[in-house]
């Protein structure tokens, strides 16, 4: 990173600043992929340090570390941050950094509006962290305690920390927006002559289609946020039974959000899962249009099954069938995709970099997410899983194991041609090992938890929980301490440690960005490439 | 007298490791005593046998291709990019077509059933009972019998304050549990006076959330008398984890006594028109501990916690008296 900072003496005929203003004012879609990404990991080490109050106040019954309104809200500040702070905008990151790069463009389509819509992102955390922070030296009661979900009528009754979080909510959905509308507007415009959409990387093809949903669900969430505030402040009763509204509509609005925000974090992750494994078996991708029809199913699918969340919320026979149905049908292309991963590393000459090793844990991990929602997805039998911490397990394996799996595998791959410098492979292969331990512990122990009948969000609990608790706690401190290796690793390559990497940087990797030296220039493919 | 220290160290070890004293099967819920639970439970083993040979069977693959075609052992890559062969297409074609069957044939055939037998909460119900949810707290109506009591968390603060609980049934004590009769059909309605809740008890197989302004409903048939417990599964705010659900069931004698039993006591509660004041300041005492002693302090300052060390920090626009 620190040469791709300094190396842009080749073109200062436009005079662009340097230092803090640079950092503020650039346009350029390496430096707000950087400032997308760096941003990313500061959530995901905030994320994680509200985690680790979680379990540290779940470690044994009966604990007194946070009050059961501060468990509140570091529960909710935990999701929020960590979907909403670190995974969508670390993956808006690479997208950034790595489209124009793969199809050959000079920078994104819509430059100023790249720069405007990272910067949303910084005031939109200050506003949802800063009640915490003041609570802590003792001004008002805290930041948004209704858990990520905001089910009303909690988050109508809840304190001011609530219309804070609305206000971040609408400030990262403009973000996320303008962001969308860039990646999709540069796809269609400025690949290199030649690239045909069925030739695209397949990273572009998931961001494409992560773009889509994007636009397609976000406006519910700030519809609903909207309506949310005007039935806090403005009195309306959209989610008041009082006045002729339904509780029920909001969880309607959120999960029509929520669901495809899934697969909105786990496409571009799904997207880099197809570049690192042919790289490292050196064996072309396997079933490339499958895959990118699979996209499109799993993206058409993801906004018409949104009530399984909610099957407990007293749904019409129709609807509980409907829903379950429709949510069974999903593991068909997900089905095609793994066998798709699995077909470019079968006969393979495989190798077990970092990047490698993250993704088969990817492939393990999500793949123990996607079985147990097979499980979730009976009407019926969600009745015991659902909010029980078998719940709490499915959902992380599916979000931890999938897409923080796979960003970091995609940060160990392309971080030496980000940095022009190779991480620590020694490092990089702890830090492997100790996630993949730390974090079985810390939620394969929620599986039993769930089923022996625990609920989730709760900041105390009956004894026969106890022991998987302690074990499930002691996990996460393990999986915490060990992503501090991740931090490490970027850090000394970003400072211009470690081994110079080649403009291949691996020995079987495909790709126009792989063209390039590493780091590449500040300006790239001015003059764009043909692909033949 | 050191024996018995010993005894009462060595069963506190064995009340904290119930998990490993009674060797329960860890992947199974807690014991089911419903149609619906039964149910539950046998599609969970049979998801669960399902999902771990489909597991398997992917790791295997996996596990085969990590060691089998290692670049260091000097494997050759191939270089196909989709299936070639009719016999490739077919095998690719095969896991696809299993997860269809399994999702629409193994799970889904049953699956419908499930949720036809569930909604069918009328049929040949013999009792109707209410539950209403509140913060933080379970409300019980007998419609039908004119009876209508409050559940409260009954677990001592001690106990809560200890910092190592010894109850066996810590946090999942009430004072007044809801009876039910064994062997006979429950309608359970549902509804909530603030936000939402869950009424989860997990030997039951059910788990449906209390709408504010709405009612739901589920159904109940409990085979054999005996003390249920559950808790409240839909976060409603700083109680949330303090609202345990205890059900008694009993059988068809004992119920009817303890029916005929509470209508007594009802009437003649309702038949005292006059209190003396150390009557009214017993009756106010009993009120303030079942209704306000969980959101407001004697002061009247306001409190949401059920730790009552949290209390005189936290304040609440909402909940101040």
């Amino acid at each position: 990173m620190s040469s791709a900072i300094t190396d842009f003496g080749h073109h200062d005929a436009h005079g662009e600043p340097r230092g803090l203003l640079r950092w503020l004012t650039t346009t350029n879609h390496k430096d707000i992929g950087i400032l997308y990404m760096l941003f990313g990991l500061t959530m995901f080490l905030l994320g994680g340090f509200f985690a680790e109050l979680i379990r540290g106040q779940l470690i044994h019954p009966a604990n007194h570390l946070l009050t059961p309104e501060l468990y509140n809200q570091v529960i909710t500040l935990h999701g929020l941050v960590m979907v909403f702070g670190a995974l969508m905008p670390v993956t808006a990151g690479f997208a950034n950094y790595l489209v124009p790069l793969m199809i050959g463009a000079p920078d994104m389509a819509l430059p100023r509006l790249n720069n405007w819509g990272f910067w949303l992102l910084p005031p939109a955390a200050i506003v949802l962290v800063l009640p915490f922070v003041l609570k802590l030296i003792g001004i008002g009661n805290g930041p948004v305690d209704t858990g990520w979900t905001m089910y009303a009528p909690l988050s109508v009754q809840g304190g001011p920390g609530v219309d804070f979080a609305i206000f971040a909510i609408f400030l990262l959905g403009a973000s996320s927006l303008m962001a969308s509308i860039n990646i999709v507007v540069t796809i269609f415009n400025l690949r290199a002559p030649g690239m045909t959409l069925m030739q695209m990387p397949l990273f572009v093809w998931s961001w494409l289609m992560t773009s889509f949903l994007l636009i397609a669900v976000f406006p519910a969430l700030i519809a609903g946020s909207a309506m949310l505030l005007a039935d806090r402040h403005f009195g309306t009763h959209f989610f008041s039974a009082a006045g002729g509204g339904d509780p029920v509509l909001w969880e309607h609005l959120f999960w029509f959000f929520g669901h495809p925000e899934v697969y909105i974090l786990l496409f571009p992750t799904a997207g880099i899962m197809s570049h690192i494994l042919p790289t490292f078996a050196r064996k072309p991708v396997f079933g490339y249009r499958a895959q990118v029809y699979s996209y499109w199913a799993i993206a058409a699918l993801s906004v018409v099954v949104w009530a399984h969340h909610m099957f407990t919320s007293g749904m019409p026979v129709a609807g509980q069938l409907y829903f379950m149905y429709s949510t069974m049908l999903i593991s068909v292309p997900l089905g095609v995709l793994f066998f798709c991963w699995m077909g470019t590393i079968w006969q393979g000459a495989l190798s077990f970099e970092t990047p490698m090793l993250f993704a088969l844990g990817y492939i393990v991990l999500f793949g123990i997410g996607g079985l147990t929602g097979l499980v979730l997805a009976d009407a019926v039998a969600d009745q015991q899983y659902h909010n029980s911490f078998f719940l709490v397990a499915h959902f992380h394996y599916a979000l931890f194991g999938g897409p923080i799996m796979g960003v970091i595998a995609g940060v160990y791959y392309w971080l030496p041609k980000m940095t022009g410098r190779m991480y620590s492979e020694r490092l990089g292969k702890w830090h492997f090992w100790l996630t993949m331990i730390g974090f079985n512990i810390t939620f394969m122990s929620q599986f039993f938890l769930g089923v022996a009948g625990m609920p989730r969000r709760i900041p105390d609990y009956a004894l026969q929980f106890a022991p998987l608790n302690m074990v499930s706690s002691l996990g996460a401190f393990l999986l915490g301490a060990s992503q501090l290796l991740l931090v490490y690793n970027i850090a000394r390559a970003a400072a211009g440690y470690g081994k110079p990497a080649t403009n291949e940087v691996w020995d079987g990797a495909q790709g126009l960005e792989f063209t390039l030296p590493s780091p590449p220039p500040h300006h790239t493919f001015e003059e764009q490439p043909v692909v033949t | 007298m050191i024996k018995q220290r010993k005894l009462i160290l060595g069963s506190t070890c064995l009340t904290l490791v119930p998990q490993l004293a009674f060797a329960r099967n860890p992947f199974e819920f807690q014991t089911p005593v419903t149609p619906i639970a039964r149910e539950t439970l046998y599609v969970h083993d049979l998801f669960l046998t399902i999902i771990a040979v489909l597991f398997s069977v992917g790791f295997g693959f996996l596990l085969f291709s990590v060691i089998r075609y290692r670049a260091s052992r000097g494997h050759r890559p191939a270089l196909f990019s989709a299936p070639r062969t009719p016999l490739q297409w077919a095998l690719s074609a095969l896991p696809i077509l299993t997860l269809v069957v399994i999702d629409y044939i193994v799970m889904g055939i049953p699956a419908y059933h499930a949720v036809l037998t569930l909604a069918n909460t009328r049929e040949d119900a013999a009792l109707v009972v209410k539950v209403t949810g509140s913060q933080w707290r379970w409300r019980y109506d007998y419609p039908d019998q004119g009876i209508s009591f409050i559940s409260n968390l009954s677990t001592s603060q001690e106990q809560r304050d200890s910092g190592a609980p010894t109850d066996p049934n810590y946090l999942l004590e009430v004072d007044k549990p809801l009876v039910l009769p064994v062997g006979k059909k429950v309608r359970v309605l549902l509804t909530s006076t603030d936000v939402i809740h869950a009424w989860w008890i997990p030997s039951f197989g059910i788990k449906q959330d209390a709408v504010p302004g709405f009612l739901r409903e589920t159904w109940v048939k409990i085979d054999r008398p005996g003390i249920y417990r559950g808790q409240c599964a839909e976060l409603g705010g700083g109680g949330h984890g303090f609202m345990p659900i205890v059900v008694e069931a009993k059988a068809q004698p004992d119920f009817d006594k303890w029916l005929a039993d509470a209508q007594t006591a009802a009437a003649q509660a309702a038949a005292v028109t006059t209190l003396s004041k150390p009557e009214l300041l017993k009756r106010g005492q009993q009120d303030y501990a079942t209704y306000c002693a969980l959101c407001h302090q004697p002061t009247g300052l306001a409190c949401r916690a059920p730790f009552r060390r949290s209390l005189a920090a936290s304040r609440s626009p909402r909940r101040r008296p």
